[in-house]
């Protein structure tokens, strides 16, 4: 029985890299978001088939829901706010610890959808600042997916500000 | 069995209810606001009608009086519905609470009030239920305006 001769290892192959600071920490979190999801609505059907096995955004380092703000750096906003639920998008979106971006998940988080009456908020960037929209009503599973992953792109190539100058 | 059942109520309210008429299987009844209590009273302890299902109202704002509030009971005996309308006026839209007759009045009174305005004589609490506090106006008049907001929440300054 022969064995393959085994071949000497190159010398200084990945025994160090080369990258920049913001895209070596961008790297780190676009790969670790720990969503908190703010479900009001019926979308919240479809966040249920987004996340479990069939779509499996654990794929995107997204899987695990933190249910307390304070554990969360993504903010999915499933559904319709209304007014009367305003005050509390707001406090939870205060109580997430920097850095934290938002997703707006179907038409009515995002502008109201088919809602402009004296109950509903017409788009949830009135009050919080949002990173990403994502229509439809309720969105396709595949469209979740790729506004995550639209979400990741922008979190790599954003400035990451941490700890001190020198870093 | 259920024509039987209609067919008492008519005669028993002859006096006090004016063109009663079966439609879509529920007995309707028109009755001044004055009558409510008398015949809710005899519905409830003489016919066996003794589910409250709803109260809510209408709005003609072209008609005078303007409003009309509409009460639906249920008859768990004889599996059949009455309805029973009234109409108020704008400038008094008063009748009197049915939370004596029915505990489960108390909660759809609140919410007739905040969208309608109607006030229930003798419902100790009608604060708003499903709006907020403070806020102005009845929504489901039609006199409201369709996207008048009213917010809880200062909005952000939006850069377009």
């Amino acid at each position: 029985m022969t064995t393959q001769p085994s071949r000497p290892a190159p010398a200084g192959a990945f025994e160090y890299l080369t990258t920049k600071k913001d895209e070596f920490v961008g790297w780190a979190r676009k790969f670790s978001l720990f969503p908190y999801p703010f479900v009001t609505a019926c979308c919240a059907m479809e966040f249920m088939s987004v996340s479990s096995t069939l779509y499996d955004t654990d794929r995107f380092g997204a899987a695990l829901p933190r249910f307390t703000p304070r554990q969360s750096d993504l903010l999915m906003v499933v559904g319709t706010v209304t007014h009367k639920q305003a005050p509390i998008l707001k406090k939870v979106y205060e109580q997430m610890c920097e850095p934290k971006w938002v997703i707006a998940f179907g038409v009515c988080a995002t502008s109201g959808g088919f809602y402009q009456n004296y109950a509903a908020l017409p788009g949830i960037d009135k009050i919080i600042p949002v990173d990403l929209y994502i229509p439809g009503c309720p969105p396709r599973p595949e469209m979740v997916i790729d506004g995550i992953m639209k979400l990741q792109d922008k979190i790599a190539a954003e400035r990451h500000p941490i700890i001190n100058e020198k870093f | 069995m259920s024509e039987a059942l209609f067919e008492q109520v008519r005669e028993h309210l002859a006096g006090v209810a004016q063109d009663a008429a079966v439609m879509h299987g529920v007995l309707a009844l028109r009755i001044e606001p004055a009558h409510l209590l008398e015949v809710v009273r005899a519905l409830k302890d003489q016919f066996g009608f003794d589910m409250f299902l709803d109260v809510t109202a209408v709005d003609w704002p072209e008609r005078e009086p303007r409003f009309d509030v509409v009460w639906h009971f249920y008859s768990t005996r004889h599996f059949v519905r009455v309805r029973v309308k009234t109409r108020v006026p704008l400038a008094d839209p008063t009748v009197e609470t049915l939370v004596p007759f029915y505990g489960s009045a108390r909660y759809m009174e609140r919410e007739c009030h905040e969208m309608y305005g109607i006030v229930f004589r003798g419902n100790a609490d009608l604060r708003p239920i499903l709006l907020y506090e403070g806020f102005e106006g009845h929504p489901l008049r039609k006199d409201y305006p369709k996207q008048k907001e009213q917010p809880l929440v200062p909005y952000r300054d939006v850069k377009p």
